[in-house]
């Protein structure tokens, strides 16, 4: 049932066996965790959620923990000590404040957590605001604070996951975020995940949305140089009744870069979780955004992007489960690509028996720039609820030739058109991005991305 | 300025243009009317090298340039301007960007300096009176969302902008009520002069009303099956176009 190669589940027995001890209730998430990961090994393409996607490069390789954490006889110790170093200004990785400044979009305004190798650095962390509830999770665990305990491995189920299993058993640090109930968070928390190209690392992040609160939190996934590293990421999110979160997922890893990513969430009664994910980074890379409507008229918007080239193989799933009734689900993915590159989106949609009048859109759409590039589609309905509203739809297409020909009538060559074709088929669903700074942002790493150049707004 | 030979053309296996000869010089307006499926708007697409037709014989001959043989962005380059019956929607493009860019890639092909967005701005501002747009729409993506009307007073607006040597209107007036129509005509009208030329396709004889031509022309089953002066299209307007079918017929 697996295509492992011995060697490398080997590796991360080796490092989950030196991992440092924490409180009982750890221990035993982490064990089970891996026990788990141990039994089920790495999905195969006869998976029916992996089967455009062979995880095989990630599976063959050996990855060792790039934080070195709790392998004391590997070189890898000196770094993690080094970059604990509070004074350092630049530390083992060579992460500098003018990274953080390039990656954080040059916004200093926001809540800036920064995560070396999957290592919380205080140094790089900035808050504009002390009062916002936000934290490390090592520290968190440290503390004993409750949240962790009562929420880790509670939202993201690890059973059939083994990517999930993996990052359980490895749970060390990422982001604890408490908004607490009434509060709004003005100021985007940003969650910069820097890596240093080697290794592996399994950022863990919990979100609590306290009741009728609002903030908007964005996860950022970059890399300091190209390397074959391997980063494997868990969100877990609760949004609780009333509440509103925006999150943005950006996954930028370098060219060579694995990358396995999911976002999870349970939203309660009339709450609201807009999710954006935006996808560009990687030879091989898989977003998971999956959310769970339990509680009556909560809404979710789950949108996205990927833009992919070369030989890049880049997945999107979905989920969007209708436990509860009344509740509105809309979601947009789309696609652009170009070279040998293959892309996947799977979304799928549970209506389950008791949640009538949901009101699900869904839309996949993609853009094939060469002859060579690929794009497996599978939007996913599944409804058990008899009064219902939902539609879904994909469609794969290359560059409107009538649209080609009205640029070229006005003097624009073939060159240009396609350019600004392409982007435009990409900033559609920008658009959707309600926080306008990081629009821009994203607008313009989409331009450069095509055109080379992004002196000016299209 | 423009003299077309025995042209032949059509899509696929499909002839529709079956040896059109036309000569427009410039300060002329030339009308080309006639019923649907005549022909009329396969002229004028051909004329901007849809890539869509093929012409299978016959020449084209712009300025002494063989038409025929310039891409489509270069026969733009080189003056050429159509007005399209179907006006192009591009969400996520603004038309101030794609009116600018059009108008830098004219003046770069013509070895003249780009503008930047602040001098555009200017120069696009009395254009956009003439037609009667609010500066809002700049910021607009490409048509999109815009009312029939809207669409074709654009077409009118970037012709404005981009002030063509040979204008080509392929049925400006369908879908237009008479304010518009006025307003599309009045921009029209301001923009002729002595070196320039302009092309009306059209259906009806209303919009001649307020553009008034040189010439007319009218086309059936791909040929021009008689040419007069602008008192021809009223003669169309009073006897339809049914009595020039055997005319047709007579020719074929």
């Amino acid at each position: 049932m697996s295509t492992r190669a011995p060697s490398s589940v080997d590796v991360y027995r080796e490092d989950f066996e030196r991992l440092r001890a924490g409180p009982a209730w750890l221990q035993n998430l982490r064990q089970q965790a891996f026990a788990r990961f141990e039994v089920i090994g790495f999905p195969t393409t006869k998976n029916e959620d992996w089967h455009f996607t062979s995880v095989a490069p990630i599976a063959e390789r050996s990855f060792v923990l790039a934080s070195g954490v709790g392998s004391e006889a590997r070189e890898g110790s000196d770094r993690r000590e080094s970059s604990r170093r509070k004074a350092d200004s630049v530390n083992a990785i060579g992460a500098r404040a003018a990274d953080v400044a390039r990656f954080g979009f040059g916004e200093e305004g926001w809540h800036t957590m920064v995560f070396l190798n999957g290592v919380f650095s205080e140094d790089l962390s900035s808050w504009p605001d002390t009062a916002v509830p936000v934290g490390n999770l090592a520290h968190a665990i440290e503390a004993g604070n409750p949240t962790a305990e009562k929420y880790l491995g509670k939202i993201a189920g690890f059973d059939n996951h083994s990517f999930t299993a993996l990052n359980t058993a490895f749970i060390a640090d990422g982001a604890v975020i408490e908004i607490p109930t009434e509060t709004v968070v003005e100021q985007p928390i940003h969650l910069i995940f820097i890596s240093d190209g080697d290794g592996v690392s399994h950022p863990r992040n919990l979100i609590v949305a306290g009741r009728h609160s609002r903030a908007t939190v964005i996860e950022s996934y970059v890399s300091l140089r190209d390397g074959a590293y391997f980063t494997n990421a868990v969100t877990e999110i609760v949004v609780a009744e009333g509440a509103h979160l925006d999150h943005y997922k950006l996954q930028r890893e370098s060219s060579s870069a694995f990358h396995v990513g999911t976002v999870q969430a349970r939203e309660a009664r009339d709450s609201q979780l807009h999710s954006f994910s935006f996808a560009v980074g990687g030879s091989l890379a898989r977003t998971n955004v999956y959310t769970s409507l339990d509680g009556d008229a909560a809404t979710c918007t789950l949108n996205g992007l990927y833009l992919t080239d070369g030989s890049q193989h880049i997945d999107n799933q979905t989920s969007i489960e209708h436990i509860a009734p009344n509740c509105p689900s809309h979601e947009i993915y789309k696609g652009v690509l170009d070279g040998r590159s293959h892309g996947v989106f799977n979304g799928k949609v549970y209506v389950h028996p008791e949640a009538q009048k949901t009101d699900g859109k869904q839309s996949n759409n993609n853009l094939l720039l060469s002859a060579n590039a690929r794009v497996d589609t599978k939007p996913q309905l599944e409804i058990f609820a008899d009064d219902v509203k939902c539609t879904h739809g994909a469609t794969v297409g290359r560059l409107d030739e009538v649209a080609m020909f009205y640029l070229n009538s006005r003097g624009i060559g073939p060159a240009t058109a396609r350019t600004l074709l392409t982007y435009a088929f990409a900033a559609d669903v920008l658009a959707t991005i309600e926080l306008e700074p990081l629009r821009k942002a994203l607008e313009k790493i989409v331009l450069v991305r095509f055109a080379g150049d992004a002196s000016e707004q299209v | 300025m423009l003299e077309i030979n025995d042209l032949h053309a059509g899509i696929g296996d499909r002839e529709i243009l079956r040896g059109i000869t036309l000569s427009v010089n410039a300060g002329e307006v030339h009308a080309v009317m006639g019923p649907n499926g005549s022909g009329k708007s396969t002229l004028a697409q051909v004329l901007a090298g849809n890539p869509s037709y093929q012409v299978t014989s016959g020449s084209i001959s712009y300025n002494g340039q063989d038409l025929l043989e310039l891409d489509p962005e270069v026969r733009a380059q080189s003056g050429i301007f159509l007005a399209f019956q179907y006006p192009v929607e591009i969400p996520g493009v603004s038309n101030a960007y794609f009116l600018r860019s059009a108008y830098n890639e004219i003046r770069k092909a013509n070895g003249q300096e780009e503008v930047d967005p602040l001098e555009f701005l200017d120069l696009v501002e009395e254009k956009l009176k003439l037609v009667d747009m609010d500066q809002s729409m700049l910021s607009r993506s490409v048509n999109q969302g815009f009312s029939g009307g809207e669409k074709k007073r654009n077409e009118i607006f970037q012709m404005a902008v981009l002030s063509p040597r040979l204008a080509i209107l392929d049925e400006t007036d369908s879908g237009l009520d008479i304010d518009a129509l006025r307003i599309v005509a009045g921009g029209v009208n301001k923009l002729r002069s002595p070196e320039n030329a302009t092309i009306v396709v059209t259906h009806y004889q209303r919009l001649l009303n307020y553009i008034v031509p040189d010439f007319v022309h009218v086309l059936a089953n791909g040929r021009i099956v008689k040419s007069g002066g602008k008192e021809l299209a009223l003669e169309l307007e009073e006897k339809g176009y049914d009595w020039l079918q055997p005319v047709a017929g007579a020719v074929a």
